[in-house]
């Protein structure tokens, strides 16, 4: 099982994924540069947090052109395991990997704190170790993370279930006060139709070891090291 | 000639922006602004082409790059220079 961590120019957690992945998890792990253009043998690409390319023009706007996401894009047709986290899940809904996009905070602050997930999908390979709408705690840190879809495609979502995590209280309430950035719906996290390509705002990888404060992340980490090699792909 | 190329937020998203930046004018008194959207203005530099070829072109520039269908709408005018 090797994961392997997407670096583009202005990448800022490729280092905390590695870490996880590499010192927590204990699997293999490759960085992948923006100018690669084979995943050497990667069964699950990250797509890190930062701020790629600048995020000029838009978050994700620029890297979505990558020579990495030419390949990144056929493994995820040929079924293979691609996790976008805060900028990750940017770059995935501008390259159409994923629906929609993630605009603005409401508050037009950037927020930097704990929130707390809901997790409503338990079948998918990024969250089988999770129990049954679970309440996770990780943390957000981002400027952009309003998820927005036209209504005929957050109805889609809704209707697939291809919503994985939504901001809750800690009873696992999804309620308006839970909300940190205006997402629709509360929505923090998505996977396409396939259920094999992940999107979401909060990082996992700044909770997967108690000094940190939590250890909540390191099961979508672990679910993701067990499940990744049935996943896989011609 | 020159392209100028207006991004804008499609009405249906919400636009934080906007929304302060119309408190902050109702605060200086301006209390006729009713709504506020903040876009992007995008200036061209082209060579060559004809403007029939030149509208073709930034259409799909806009498409492709320039604007998110998603959450933005675009539109353009094509400015010839007054010189060579």
């Amino acid at each position: 099982m090797k994961f392997g961590v997407v670096v583009f120019p202005g990448t800022w957690s490729d280092r905390d994924c590695g870490w996880v992945i590499d010192q927590v998890l204990g699997a293999d792990l490759t960085y992948l540069w923006h100018k690669d253009t084979d995943l050497k043998g990667c069964d699950c690409v990250i797509l890190p947090g930062g701020f790629a390319y600048g995020d000029y023009l838009r978050t994700g706007a620029i890297a979505r052109f990558a020579p990495v996401m030419e390949q990144i894009g056929e493994f995820a047709d040929r079924g293979g395991l691609v996790w976008g986290i805060c900028n990750g899940f940017q770059v995935l809904c501008e390259a159409g990997l994923l629906p929609g996009a993630l605009i603005r905070n409401a508050s037009l602050e950037f927020r930097c704190e704990w929130t707390n997930l809901v997790v409503e999908r338990t079948d998918l390979p990024y969250t089988s170790k999770c129990e049954e709408r679970e309440v996770l705690r990780a943390p957000i840190a981002h400027g952009e993370g309003s998820y927005f879809a036209d209504p005929a495609t957050l109805s889609r979502l809704e209707q697939r279930g291809q919503v994985v995590f939504r901001y809750c209280d800690a009873n696992g309430r999804v309620v308006p006060n839970a909300n940190p950035n205006g997402s629709l719906h509360n929505i923090a996290g998505i996977v396409n139709a396939r259920g094999n390509v992940l999107g979401m705002m909060p990082h996992p990888e700044r909770c997967s070891e108690a000094e940190l404060g939590g250890t909540d992340g390191l099961k979508l980490f672990r679910s993701v090291a067990e499940n990744a090699l049935k996943a896989l792909v011609s | 000639m020159r392209a100028i190329v207006v991004v804008t937020p499609k009405p249906v998203v919400n636009d934080p922006q906007g929304v302060t930046v119309r408190q902050g004018l109702a605060a200086l008194g301006f209390s006729e602004v009713s709504d506020v959207r903040v876009g992007k203005y995008i200036e061209l530099s082209l060579e060559g082409s004809s403007e029939h070829e030149a509208r073709e072109r930034v259409e799909e520039m806009c498409r492709q790059l320039l604007a998110n269908h998603v959450i933005e709408d675009f539109r353009f005018d094509i400015v010839r220079d007054g010189r060579r």
